[in-house]
């Protein structure tokens, strides 16, 4: 494994959390993602958080318009944003204001100076400033004026003072990246790209990227300290590349349409934060195989990949909690007429409109149980934003071979937190090639594969095939409308052993972390992976026999669970609502589960979760 | 079992028939209107397999169980929306929508605006009956006010929908009208619907004996149809009446139209309007024409093609690669931003 040169005057770093938090005009998404470009290119492991409000651009100043992106990153393995900060980048008063409270003791804070005016102070709330009156004594302080400072960079290339101000987090990021020892080529290229229409843009930029990192190396930075220096993490070999959840889910998707033998996925979404995000990326990769619909509603998005799975391509819809609400009905029909469906949901906190740019896991029952009538469907969860790639291949893969339709949860953690991906070998990728019908004989739409009980994918377009279908009870022998009271009996018992047969096809719960039976298991799903297997590491470092559990398959769960979960004495059960997951379990296996529920719209943090274990 | 294939010239109208019991009420409008998209499906060699009918919620939406064709009952108001993945995956499919003023207009209201703008290429039958009928006859959106009903025992307060007025509004480009027992008019006007690319949107007057019986008596009744039904021919004179001497003209110097007689002040067929069904503003007029004044325009009021929504989408993707041999993966998932390798 390589190492970078460590130059004398810098400090080692085992990890290191950095927040850049500016008003939501200021950039800090972009300054971050550049930030973690260049860090994962210098070998770091690493996790990042964006932080931002709903408004696209809240007046300027204020406290609700402070934009944020945290990144974690290290020389071991980093699997949270990070539970405190070491570096904070405020740029302005309202920044400071807002994300000061998460830097830790002895932290550094960077602000800067031009924008702490008497004008920015008031709309932050402060009455004196902050910078004066010793309230941030307990922390490194780096006053600099960065407005200056970059004005001063980009003089020369003429541009309007409102752009020559825009140019102020590209100072800031040159700072960063040379406290940490980053190249900047990467930055500069993509700068370049960027503003290749207006090369007087680039050049400004390139300027005040070059400026702040110049001002890093400059004795001007030494009365403030030193740099730092975080070694490659010990990785395993291969190629990698950083990747967001809602991206691997898009690629998942395709991925899991190629393994189906599939000529056409039909993506159909309508415009909802956080799930967008997956509708944009899908919808530049027509070549791919994939036609995007931006519906009138949701229940048109939905109703458009029912369709499309009627007539034989993979139907997919994506959205989060209050769009799953309108979608219900429809998918009420594609369990009635079982129809392959995947249905993405990115989590956001609620009820109702509740918080849309933060996390939450709180759709789970409704993923689960959320239907009128008996009901029963797949239901997986992704852990991590790498982890999303194969959960919405095996959706796919569920989907199609059990003509059913399946629920991908994520949350708006996952839909736009970044890490180090190992890219897969995709010649290795599981294969599960469709067979439609095409025989005339014996045929009629309900009869079932004796082993999976799904029924057969007949597609229009196939000779000797016509049939209907719809949401009305069928006859199990022929398929046509019944009323028959022991026929709906019947049917309701099919449906639901065909999803819980689902269980005999996939993995038996392994545990991520410890021994599968101790002193306490704490059980989860979803985006609280990381967080929860610190916690269970560090718990064990201390000489708690605990292990870490995490769920991909919800509904149904897999066989040995309730088993595995009987073999522990504690099982503790970390989620981001009221309780969801501790009731299923409580009630499927009648385990004394207990919960441990956060509803801030903020990922756990490790020590929150590693107090409960104790 | 042996399949014989059978070529769409030797398709008779009971070709396109189920083998299910059809159950509407005895003497439901449904009936003939069902009897016609036979007929019409075997003047055009509809081929079956080819032919996709999809319907939402109501009496009109057990349409697709009496057709030999695929078919998918869907759920209230929805199927254009599901009628639209269709198309997307696969534009082949000959996909016709059978709903109702209920289902079309109130509870689907919104996906019908949409499949209607986007230019669909489906087939749009509404049957209007003015009622609710397989919830036991609740007042439904193109009820006249006042109309009596279970959940308006005093009568409907609520202004009622014009389906044509709607669907032109809307940006359809193809907006046709008749009538349940008009059987010959109605094949026709089905066979244009089927010719056009797009979304071809058909109001069907249906009588509701049950719930609403003799709702469209005032211009359907045999005695006075010929006074109260304007048949219009694409560039020809706007004539009705039973001695076709009564036609339309814009009233000098205003946009409304007026009801002339030829007897009368030296009017002659001349002075008429000519059908344009390329004209949007004449159909405007046309679909809002009632009774008593004025009489009740049936047939191909518009037709104004558009390249389809499915075609257009499609050529898009095309353009974009689609439909060639899809490049790698492993290309997609190497990035501009930089990867790197760990040995």
């Amino acid at each position: 494994m390589a190492t970078t040169a460590t130059s004398p005057a810098r400090e080692s770093r085992d990890s290191v959390v950095i927040r850049f938090a500016g008003d939501s005009g200021d950039g800090m998404q972009v300054t971050g993602g550049r930030f973690t470009i260049e860090t994962a290119l210098a070998g770091n492991d690493l996790t990042t958080f964006p932080d931002y409000p709903a408004e696209i651009r809240a007046p300027a100043g204020t406290t609700y318009g402070v934009s944020a992106f945290q990144i974690h990153f290290g020389a071991v393995d980093v699997m949270t944003p990070g539970d405190q900060v070491d570096v904070l980048v405020a740029m302005n008063p309202a920044a400071l204001k807002v994300d000061l409270k998460d830097l830790r003791v002895g932290g550094t804070v960077v602000v800067d100076l031009g924008a702490f005016t008497e004008r920015n102070l008031a709309k932050a709330g402060f009455t004196t400033n902050p910078l004066d009156d010793g309230s941030l004594a307990p922390y490194q302080v780096l006053k600099l004026d960065v407005t200056k400072l970059t004005l001063d960079a980009v003089k020369d290339f003429g541009l309007h003072s409102r752009e020559a101000h825009r140019c102020r987090n590209m100072w800031a990021l040159g700072l960063m990246l040379w406290m940490y020892g980053r190249d900047r080529e990467v930055t500069v290229g993509w700068l370049k790209q960027k503003f290749a229409a207006r090369p007087e843009l680039a050049q400004a930029n390139v300027a005040a990227l070059n400026a702040g990192h110049a001002y890093g190396e400059t004795a001007e930075m030494s009365e403030y300290g030193v740099g730092y220096t975080v070694r490659r993490a010990p990785v395993a070999p291969g190629v990698y590349r950083t990747v967001s959840g809602t991206e691997a889910i898009a690629w998942g998707l395709l991925a899991g349409l190629r393994a189906a033998g599939l000529e056409r996925m039909i993506f159909a979404g309508y415009p909802i934060t956080p799930a967008s995000v997956l509708l944009h990326t899908l919808a530049g990769l027509a070549r791919y195989g994939v036609i995007t619909f931006q519906a009138e509603d949701e229940i048109s998005a939905i109703g458009a990949a029912v369709g499309a799975a009627y007539a034989g391509a993979l139907g997919v819809t994506s959205t989060s909690g209050p769009g799953m609400a309108l979608k219900t009905e429809m998918l009420g029909l594609a369990i009635a007429t079982e129809l392959p469906l995947v249905v993405v949901d990115s989590q956001r906190a609620g009820p109702s409109t509740g918080m849309p740019t933060k996390a939450e896991q709180s759709d789970l029952l409704q993923a689960v149980h959320g239907r009128n009538a008996d009901a029963p469907l797949v239901v997986l969860a992704a852990a991590t934003a790498t982890d999303c790639f194969d959960v919405a291949i095996e959706a796919v893969r569920l989907a199609t071979k059990y003509m059913t339709p399946v629920i991908l949860l994520s949350d708006a953690f996952l839909a736009h937190a970044a890490e180090p991906w190992r890219m897969p070998d995709l010649d290795r990728l599981p294969r599960f090639p469709v067979r439609f019908r095409t025989d005339p004989a014996g045929f009629h739409p309900f009869l079932r594969d004796a082993e999976t009980l799904a029924r057969p994918w007949a597609r229009p377009g196939t000779p000797g095939l016509e049939h209907r279908i719809g949401g009305l009870e069928k006859d199990y022998d022929t398929g046509h409308i019944s009323y028959d009271p022991e026929n709906h009996a019947r049917m309701t018992r099919a449906r639901a052993e065909k999803i819980a047969r689902i269980a005999n096809d996939i993995p038996p719960q392994s545990v991520a972390l410890g021994a599968d039976h101790g002193a306490v298991a704490v059980v989860g799903w979803g985006s609280t992976y990381g967080a929860i297997h610190q916690a269970v590491r560090r718990a064990r470092q201390d000489g708690v026999d605990a292990s870490h559990i995490h769920l991909r398959y919800l509904s149904p769960f897999p066989r040995n669970l309730g088993e595995l979960l009987k073999r522990f004495d504690r099982v503790l059960v970390p989620e981001l609502n009221t309780g969801q997951l501790v009731q299923l379990l409580r009630a499927t296996y009648l385990v004394p589960a207990e919960g441990l529920n956060k509803v801030q719209g903020k990922p756990f943090k490790v020590s929150e979760i590693a107090e409960a274990i104790r | 079992m042996t399949v014989t294939t059978i070529t769409d010239a030797e398709l008779q109208p009971k070709d396109y028939a189920s083998d299910q019991e059809v159950r509407w009420c005895p003497g439901c409008g449904d009936y003939a209107i069902l009897k016609a998209v036979h007929k019409a499906m075997a003047e055009v060699g509809a081929r079956r397999e080819r032919t996709v009918v999809v319907s939402g919620i109501g009496c009109a939406a057990r349409f697709p169980y009496y057709m030999s064709t695929y078919g998918f009952h869907t759920i209230h108001g929805r199927a254009p929306a599901i009628a639209t993945g269709i198309k997307l995956a696969n534009p082949e499919l000959d996909v016709w929508v059978m709903t109702g003023d209920g289902d079309g207009l109130s509870i689907g209201g919104n996906h019908m605006l949409h499949v209607l703008r986007r230019n669909v290429d489906l087939q749009i039958v509404l049957f209007n009956n003015e009622i609710y009928g397989l919830t036991k006859g609740q007042y439904s959106p193109t009820s006249r006010r006042g109309t009596k009903s279970p959940s308006t025992p005093r009568g409907s307060v609520d202004y009622p929908v014009s389906a044509c007025a709607f669907a032109l509004g809307a940006g359809a480009r193809f907006v046709a009208r008749s009538v349940d027992t008009l059987q010959g008019h109605l094949v026709g006007v089905l066979q244009r619907a089927h010719a056009h690319r797009g979304a071809s949107f058909v109001e069907v007057f249906q009588n509701c004996v049950v719930f609403n019986d003799g709702a469209f008596d005032n211009f359907t009744a045999k005695d006075g149809a010929a006074d109260t039904q304007l048949h219009v021919e694409h560039g020809k004179p706007l004539i009705f009446g039973a001695r076709r001497d009564r036609g339309l003209r814009l009233k000098p110097g205003k946009l409304e139209i007026e009801v002339v007689t030829f007897s009368e002040g030296g009017v002659t067929p001349a002075d008429l309007l000519v059908h344009d069904q390329t004209n949007r503003w004449l159909a405007h007029l046309l679909v809002a024409l009632e009774p008593p004044g004025f009489p009740v325009a049936l047939g191909v009021i518009y037709c104004n093609p558009a390249p389809s929504f499915e075609a257009l989408v499609h050529a898009q993707a095309g353009a974009a690669g689609a439909g060639r041999q899809p490049p790698d993966l492993a290309e997609l998932l190497m990035t501009k931003e930089g990867t790197w390798t760990v040995r």
